[in-house]
């Protein structure tokens, strides 16, 4: 059996693999459209955020989670907006 | 099935909507619905994560997520096309700066506000303290370097000031930050000095942020904020082994993973490798440039001649072109050129501008048709049977010496061989050197000729003057 840990390192490793193989061959027109996607995913940490503002009241970790909240909800927002506006304007596609 | 056993099953979808969308995001056809296809995997994991978090005081998530999502909104309605490298940028400091957060939020509500006695390592376990630390370190350099690079690309910061023995500062701060965060959840019991040395790390972390991207400049920036991208990337997994949250591991290693590829492409564009950008620069051979001699300068009006009887004309763009946000200009001037019946074609260096794919971003926002855009290696052989070339605000991408001159600093960095064309026109404002800092010997060829002043008054000039011929 594994540990929660040895788990989480298992799903890193193979992550990693992952990400390596998925952007091998990327024309330079996308290369700022792939990292502005890439930075909204980043975002994903706007779930972590979610589980640390669960209680009312106000206290210093709760603040800071609301700010990690305000901004990653910015960057998934604005992020993948952003790109979608840069892709609508890579006209005659091939 | 119960609750508890669909909902890592769904996790499972939003992965592979991540997993698949990346993967057409990276293809020029595919690539808009790939971004669609990311943004519902992570309304996806949004979804399940509230499901999970079952009944709750729900006002902070609902307040947090309009707001963030307002303003998120308005930044990219309110951008004006030319921003969106700078717009990149920003978002990509946000990211690290909300990982950072979420990392700084879970030390206070477990750790320092309970109060109890016990380090955080003993609290949280050893591992997921240790990659708090992690998240907060990357975070916040991710955060301070994201906004010097915005501030730099929107031209606020014009200068790439030199920090002497910078690479030993930086290392100091970065190390000095981790030790700091390391005795904090490891040996201090009390909790307020170990929020003190935390806040400490933060500071730390902030300050080589600044260091890494502050002296960055020309063809370097693109290499920096590929690796940012990264850094964001990995803020969120080291945030994800923090919570334990699977779904938070793997987004953010891929991010991270398919940021380090970019910087690597990035690296052999340049013939350098990462370590060589971020710590040496080109800061030693600085003052080595020399006079320049028999440098040939000419007005608009005079290179519009020349341009008229051209059959194929190669335009070479650098960043000098966003800087002057001449990009419709430029585009004037290429279908005043078609018109005639000129062969016109850009010719995109990988490094060109200051973020990976920089040009082709400002062009495409010029409506500049996509099969108008040519890479470096499929244009390199055409240059020799080119009547005429336009270069654009480019210096060290276009400098012949990096395949004459082994001693160059940028010997063996491939270049546009834009020097082998009949003629060269050159849009700069001056005989200032490019980022490297060397002289540039196509502009003392004898087939270049000079065409000194604002990028975008040169090209309009130029537009005016070859559109007035042809009707």
């Amino acid at each position: 059996m594994m540990g929660p840990l040895l788990v989480s390192v298992y799903v890193f490793v193979l992550a990693a693999f992952l990400g390596f193989e998925l952007i091998n061959k990327v024309p330079p027109t996308l290369h700022t459209p792939l990292m502005s996607g890439a930075n909204a995913m980043s975002g994903i940490t706007v779930i972590g955020a979610l589980t640390l503002v669960t209680v009312a009241d106000p206290s210093t970790g709760v603040i800071l989670g609301v700010l990690a909240l305000v901004l990653a909800t910015i960057n998934v927002v604005g992020g993948f907006l952003v790109t979608d506006r840069m892709l609508s304007t890579f006209g005659g596609r091939k | 099935m119960t609750p508890e056993e669909i909902t890592p099953l769904l996790a499972l979808g939003s992965i592979a909507l991540f997993v698949i969308g990346l993967k057409r995001l990276s293809k020029v056809r595919t690539a808009r619905s790939g971004n669609a296809l990311m943004a519902s995997g992570m309304l996806l994991a949004i979804v399940i994560t509230l499901i999970e978090i079952g009944l709750v005081d729900y006002r902070w998530i609902a307040g947090g997520l309009l707001v963030g999502g307002a303003i998120g909104y308005a930044i990219v309605a309110r951008a004006q096309a030319t921003q969106m490298p700078e717009i990149v940028a920003r978002f990509n400091g946000f990211g690290g700066a909300a990982s950072a957060l979420v990392a700084l939020s879970l030390f206070w509500s477990e750790v320092v506000e309970p109060a109890g006695d016990g380090t955080a390592s003993a609290v949280l376990g050893g591992a997921s303290a240790t990659t708090l630390v992690l998240s907060v370190l990357i975070g916040s350099v991710t955060l301070s370097g994201s906004l010097i690079a915005e501030l730099k690309l929107r031209g606020t910061i014009s200068r790439d000031p030199r920090i002497p023995v910078r690479g030993v500062l930086m290392g100091l701060f970065a190390i000095g930050g981790l030790a700091l965060g390391g005795v904090a959840v490891f040996a201090i019991d009390d909790p307020l000095v170990a929020a003190a040395l935390v806040v400490g790390l933060v500071i730390a972390a902030v300050v080589t942020g600044l260091m890494l991207v502050l002296p960055i400049g020309g063809a370097d920036m693109p290499v920096v904020i590929s690796l940012l991208n990264s850094l964001s990337g990995l803020a969120a997994a080291a945030t994800g082994f923090a919570l334990n949250n699977q779904l938070l591991i793997i987004a953010g290693t891929i991010v991270g993973a398919a940021g380090l590829i970019l910087t690597q492409i990035m690296c052999v564009a340049m013939n350098r490798s990462l370590v060589n950008v971020l710590i040496g620069g080109y800061g030693g051979v600085a003052a080595e440039h020399g006079e320049y001699e028999g440098v040939v300068s000419a007005d608009a009006e005079s290179a519009a001649m020349v341009l008229e009887a051209a059959q194929s004309v190669i335009i070479v763009p650098g960043y000098g072109l966003a800087a002057a946000r001449a990009q419709n200009a430029v585009h004037d001037v290429a279908k005043a050129l078609q018109a005639r019946g000129c062969n016109v074609r850009f010719g995109i260096h990988p490094v060109a501008g200051r973020m990976p794919g920089h040009m082709n971003v400002v062009l495409s926002e010029a409506e500049v048709p996509y099969e108008m855009l040519f890479e470096m290696s499929e244009i390199n052989q055409d240059f020799s049977q080119t009547d005429a070339v336009i270069v654009v605000g480019a210096n060290d991408v276009v400098n012949p010496a990096a395949n004459t001159d082994p001693n160059s600093p940028i010997a063996g960095m491939p270049i546009l061989d834009a020097a082998i064309a009949r003629r060269v026109f050159v849009i700069k404002r001056s005989l200032s050197p490019g980022y490297a800092g060397i002289k540039n010997a196509l502009f003392e060829q004898d087939n270049t000729v000079m065409l000194y002043g604002d990028a975008k008054e040169v090209l309009d000039q130029l537009a005016t003057e070859l559109a007035a011929g042809t009707s």
